[in-house]
């Protein structure tokens, strides 16, 4: 359970049939086994505007995305909200939408992005990669750790279980 | 080859809303030919096989991040055939129906209110800062809230008639595995009419949007086509089931009622150089003539009625436009939609008033086959799945033809049309640019190839000259 009364949501997205990309759906399976109290966990393919809505009902969000080229094994930073739209995606960016939950739904949620670096993107597969595994256990045990007190601004851009 | 130069496209294979237009000039800085380029992975086909076939309906869903319930439902029905499941029980075909107009419904909203509104609303020469979904909240925010409420509902009934978002399971080879409990239903039920309420708005406003700007848009990347649908074997719109119909741009059936477990019988695939994407046309037609639109324009155009009583009129209006003749305006996809929208709001509250939705009776088995095809009307257009299956249950061949190929060519000729039209010399301005993008996204193109990660890309529109050289080149 966290360590406030606060009401956290985590979002991890990706398309498990694509290796890697998978990081973030695979971080939520996890998290939910975890059962904890004041977490709702969801999972999807790509963050879609309708999320804006369980966005409002909760004080802090935490998006779980595979990383393409960032640091690893995971990199943590503040979502600032900001507006943009793709020219024909039915998707949206994490910014985007924390925009669209501020600016629609009054939303004062904190958001922060949790990139967990992949490696291996470019083909179909239910795996993870085993360097991208070690990874994701490294981010699991850094987002138990932030859980306890919920204070999640402490850890921007910090890179790594050992910025605990 | 002729003065222009062939553009091979690098495989690319990270790219989700990435969308590259070459725009061909010959030597006098005519416009003679433009190419949307859209990157997908064939290896899809090859990934599923050896794949036990009652895996496949969720596995399909890993394809495409942006609609997996109608692969999911498109392989289900193949799967239907090869367990021999010619008749589905009331509960499983209700309970895919509702499924199904439930991406519909949330799909066509979101593409409506959050891609589309801008360029209704504010105008396609609008200053693109405001010309954009921050623009609609600013200016209309009843209508952005709207948006996201409509997806919203349709997500919620994915969520009870397919299972989570990521894992959906619902439809299995044979049947459903979960009826709608009352609990369900009447969640449910306390937001139709509200629903309801919207789309009709949402539909006002794309009619009053095309017969306003008739003018306009009777010469905006418009052009005579055949269009393609499953249709019931009434003649009614069916989005789930039915026949293979297909009109030519007078609206005269070209083919009808034909069973889609034959459709290699009529529909081939050709492959170019320039693109990965497939390009389907109708055989007897050859590839140069045989291409076809799909999707909400073309549904309406094929449907001879809608069997829910508000889309139906609002069929009949659109179809007195052009006095009974399919409607060819790339533009008047949105109007189109919109009826959709509405259709699948009605259906969705006759669905739950059905008390077949709470029946126990959710799977029906026959004599096992070993090759099964599954057709749909996904919200982009009409969906194909076939595969064999051998003795050991294992898929042994797939093949895909999603609405996007189908609408590959019509795409095209709407980005030519346009650059014809609009290109100045050889300068992309914001007006070109623009209006690029408003002819692709009439078709609600799926550029996704679902997988997304980090790192995203926009529209790139390239003018290239006789020689092969780019002369110049903006990104949205």
């Amino acid at each position: 359970m966290t360590g406030t009364a606060k009401k956290v949501l985590i979002i991890g997205y990706g398309n498990p049939g694509r290796l890697d990309d998978g990081l973030g759906p695979v971080f939520a399976d996890e998290m939910e086994k975890l059962q904890l109290e004041g977490v709702t966990v969801d999972s999807n393919y790509q963050l879609e505007v309708e999320d804006s809505a369980a966005i409002a009902e909760h004080d802090f969000v935490v998006f779980v995305d595979a990383d393409v080229s960032g640091p690893a094994p995971f990199h943590f930073e503040h979502v600032v909200p900001k507006h943009h739209m793709s020219f024909s995606s039915h998707s949206i960016s994490a910014d985007a939408l924390m925009a669209m939950a501020e600016d629609l739904l009054s939303s004062k949620a904190e958001a922060y992005m949790l990139g967990i670096r992949g490696y291996e993107f470019n083909e179909f597969g239910e795996r993870i990669s085993p360097e991208a595994r070690k990874n994701l256990d490294d981010a699991l045990v850094f987002m138990k750790h932030a859980l306890e007190d919920c204070d999640f601004a402490k850890y921007v851009n910090r890179f790594g279980v050992e910025g605990r | 080859m002729g003065a222009t130069r062939k553009i091979i496209i690098e495989p690319v294979t990270r790219v989700e809303g990435h969308g590259k237009v070459s725009i061909l000039l010959d030597e006098n800085g005519q416009v003679t030919r433009a190419r949307l380029h859209i990157v997908e992975f064939r290896g899809f086909e090859r990934f599923i096989q050896g794949r036990p076939y009652w895996e496949v309906p969720v596995t399909v869903q890993r394809l495409c991040g942006i609609c997996p319930v109608s692969h999911h439902l498109a392989a289900a029905k193949a799967m239907d055939v090869i367990v021999g499941a010619d008749k589905l029980t009331p509960t499983a075909e209700k309970m895919r129906r509702l499924m199904h107009y439930g991406q519909i419904y949330q799909s066509h909203a979101l593409h409506f209110f959050h891609l589309v509104s801008p360029d209704l609303l504010f105008g396609f020469d609008a200053d693109p800062a405001i010309r954009n979904i921050i623009g609609v909240i600013k200016k209309f925010p009843e209508l952005a809230v709207q948006g996201v409420m409509m997806r919203k509902f349709g997500q919620e009934i994915i969520k009870r008639t397919a299972g989570k978002k990521i894992h959906g399971t619902g439809a299995i080879p044979g049947g459903i595995n979960k009826n709608l409990s009352i609990a369900e239903r009447d969640f449910l039920l306390k937001d139709i009419d509200q629903q309801i309420e919207w789309s009709r708005g949402a539909l006002k406003i794309a009619k009053d949007y095309t017969i306003e700007h008739l003018e306009e848009l009777s010469d905006f990347g418009a052009f005579d086509s055949s269009h393609l649908s499953l249709i019931r074997e009434d003649g009614a719109m069916d989005l789930y089931d039915g026949g293979i119909r297909m009109i030519d741009s007078q609206g005269n059936k070209v083919i009808d009622n034909f069973n889609y477990q034959n459709y290699t019988d009529i529909i081939a695939e050709e492959v170019k150089d320039w693109s990965y994407m497939k390009f389907p046309f109708i055989k007897d037609q050859g590839t140069e003539n045989g291409w076809f639109r799909v999707g909400p324009l073309s549904r309406v155009n094929t449907a001879d009625f809608i069997d829910t009583p508000e889309a139906e009129a609002a069929r009949k209006e659109f179809k007195a436009l052009t006095g009974g003749k399919p409607n060819n305006l790339t533009m008047a996809y949105h109007w189109a939609r919109m009826i959709e929208v509405l259709h699948s709001a009605e259906k969705i509250k006759e669905l739950l008033h059905d008390d077949d939705l709470q029946g126990e009776d959710l799977v029906v088995k026959g004599e096992r086959r070993s090759e099964g095809v599954g057709l749909i009307e996904a919200p982009r257009g009409t969906l194909f799945h076939h595969y064999k299956v051998n003795e050991d249950d294992q898929v042994t061949m797939c093949n895909l033809i999603v609405s996007t190929t189908s609408n590959n060519v019509p795409m095209n000729l709407a980005v030519e049309k346009v650059a014809k039209k609009y290109l100045s010399g050889t300068e992309i301005t914001e007006g070109l640019l623009n209006r690029v993008e408003v002819a692709i996204r009439a078709y609600d193109p799926c550029l996704s190839c679902a997988t997304h990660a980090l790192g995203k890309m926009p529209l790139t529109v390239s003018v290239v000259d006789h020689n092969g050289q780019t002369v110049d080149k903006k990104s949205t």
